[in-house]
């Protein structure tokens, strides 16, 4: 049981309140994830969780029982740093057993353990190693083995793969999905990285300086967006977001329509506009498209083989069941 | 980074080194060669540098006339004893206020620091009336502990210095693989910090091994050191030079041998944080 319950938890640090009050809940087994952009309050919302800083106000609720003042070494949770934390004087195996150690498991039970994580992570090999010898992937790969080892109640992923390369950080993006499934424990996961945030999450909080703009899965979010914040937000490329007469048409402040609902042509359309930058993908092009008297700049997403140049006069139709509403608050018409 | 230097250049600059270098160390090199001299020759003039009968008298008098091995082993019982326990005070301190500072932790840092800068002997009439108090005169537990006291600021700032080096994440992931703040220290801190560690225990030897002010007031002859050993030879006896400078020389060997195989440790713990 892997239930983590937070009400009204606020934290200051001095003056300056980080997180104001907030409720949330994270259901056992579930991929949460946190996201938002730099300074948001969501790694102290993580390390809140995980007792590294004490709850300025609030409750937490941990596996039904209260922890908000619970010391991080009994409640029961694994978390995985964006820097690994690994102890640079011990080898892989003993990474990897310390947790146990600490939990006074039997030896020859954390034997089999260390042995059935380093196989799953593909780590057989580098057991005897020092960190230092191993690369960036191997280093998250035993960071991930000392968390798994110890069967914790919820994994806390701060920021895991920002250190690694792009390619290394897809493949590793699957292997925690995977690691989910397989232990289909609760996951707690903090990026600034919303393409992360779609792709592995259950349930994404998206926050803004510590406050929960939205909670909902990753398709919800990206169909009705709360507000104009987290329509920015999620999805890539950014939504168009568009004020002034055009929006009043719909009977709104602002509008926003994605890059990928506006269908482009040379001829007839809703909007028009000169190509500024076109961005070819292969399966996509983007499209920076000036002068719509608009805004500044839209950004249409069209299938590969459509080509228009720098400089091209191009038209554009937004499907209108798609066009999303916010009132001058910011927030969604329905 | 590296600057190209030129041949001539570097030549120049290795012999002024070496030039300072050997200015630096001719007052010791001096002492040795005059322990080797007969007490006529010490007081030669002109002075004799190499050129003289060399000579084990003085060290045969001085073993004779006192017992050697009663001081080196007081030394090395006050000096280690106070650097282990000054160390095994200062971890858990430098703990504290590297990983958990508080608003005031640079001013008590500084406070801890302004202690060596007063005088010694502004505080010898109260020390000794509470070594009288206590019966701790010319003893060796005594002087352990005014030592380890004396040189408990710096092994402080020293082990804070390298324990600030260490990522906090590292240990706040000890605490998250449930690890007590006794376990975090024992298992994670103190392994990484060995090197930190090392230079402190080395550097804080020495000064406790060369510390005279202390040992010469607070002791007579159960505990006196080396430091008493040599005083024991200057003044009373008249000037006998060699014979001093062989009991120098006698005191100061077994530190120098030390601090010529630990060299690099030392470098480093001196000049630790100074290269980011």
């Amino acid at each position: 049981m892997g239930q983590i319950t937070l009400e009204k938890v606020s934290k200051t640090f001095g003056d300056v309140e980080v997180i104001p009050p907030l409720d949330l809940t994270i259901e056992d087994g579930e991929f949460a994830v946190f996201v938002g952009p730099s300074g948001c309050g969501k790694s102290t919302l993580l390390r809140l969780i995980a007792g590294l800083e004490d709850v300025t106000s609030g409750k937490m609720i941990i596996d039904g029982s209260e922890a908000t003042t619970v010391p991080p070494a009994k409640r029961g949770l694994a978390m995985v740093f964006q820097s690994y934390a690994l102890y640079p004087h011990m080898s892989v195996r003993k990474n990897i057993a310390f947790p146990m150690k600490m939990a006074g498991i039997d030896p020859a039970e954390q034997e089999t353990r260390i042995e059935q994580a380093a196989a799953a992570l593909n780590l057989t090999d580098y057991l005897d190693r020092k960190p230092g010898q191993l690369s960036g992937g191997q280093r998250q790969r035993v960071a991930i083995g000392r968390a798994i080892v110890r069967e914790p109640a919820a994994f806390l992923f701060d920021e895991p793969l920002s250190n690694l390369d792009a390619a290394l950080r897809v493949g590793m993006r699957m292997e925690i999905g995977e690691l989910h499934k397989k232990l289909a424990t609760t996951m707690i996961y903090v990026t600034h990285d919303q393409v992360e945030a779609m792709t592995m999450a259950d349930k994404i909080v998206v926050l803004r300086a510590g406050v929960i703009e939205q909670v909902g899965s990753p398709l919800e979010l990206y169909r009705t967006p709360r507000n104009v914040f987290v329509a920015g937000f999620i999805g890539s490329p950014t939504m168009n977001l568009i004020e002034g007469p055009e929006a009043a048409k719909h009977g709104a402040h602002t509008i926003g329509v994605r890059p990928e609902h506006i269908d482009v042509t040379e001829g007839e359309g809703t909007w028009s506009g000169v190509v500024g930058v076109a961005e070819h993908l292969g399966s996509d092009t983007f499209f920076h498209i000036h002068q719509t008297g608009l805004a500044e700049t839209i950004t249409v997403r069209a299938p590969g083989e459509v080509s228009f140049k720098h400089g091209d006069t191009i038209h554009m139709t937004p499907r209108p069941d798609l066009i999303h509403k916010f009132d001058a608050k910011g927030l969604r018409i329905e | 980074m590296a600057r190209a230097v030129t041949n001539n250049r570097k030549i120049i600059n290795t012999a002024a080194a070496w030039a300072i270098g050997l200015l630096i160390f001719f007052p010791i090199l001096w002492t040795i060669l005059t322990s080797f001299k007969t007490e006529a020759q010490a007081i030669n003039d002109p002075p004799l540098f190499l050129f003289f009968d060399w000579t084990l008298e003085n060290y045969a008098v001085v073993q004779e006339r006192s017992n050697y091995g009663r001081f080196l082993w007081n030394s090395i019982i006050i000096a280690g004893g106070s650097t282990l326990l000054g160390v095994a005070i200062a971890i858990p301190a430098a703990w504290s206020m590297a990983f958990v500072p508080s608003k005031r932790t640079k001013d008590i840092l500084l406070w801890m620091l302004s202690t060596k800068m007063l005088p010694a002997v502004g505080v010898l009439y109260p020390i000794y009336l509470l070594f009288i108090k206590f019966g701790l005169l010319d003893s060796v537990i005594g002087l352990t502990i005014v030592l380890m006291l004396i040189n408990l600021p710096i092994i402080v700032w020293m082990l804070y210095t390298y324990f600030r080096e260490i990522p906090g994440e590292i240990l706040e992931a000890s605490r998250m693989d449930g690890a007590s703040l006794r376990s975090e220290i024992i298992h994670v801190l103190t392994p990484m910090a060995i090197p930190g560690i090392a230079s402190t225990l080395l550097l804080n030897f020495i000064l406790a091994w060369n510390e005279a002010f202390w040992t010469l007031n607070l002791t007579a002859a159960q505990a006196a050191p080396l430091t008493a050993f040599i005083a024991s030879y200057s003044s009373p006896e008249g000037l006998f030079y060699a014979k001093l400078s062989a009991a120098s020389t006698m005191a100061i060997l077994p530190i120098l041998i030390l601090g010529w195989f630990s060299q690099k440790q030392l470098v480093r713990g001196l000049t630790f944080g100074a290269v980011k």
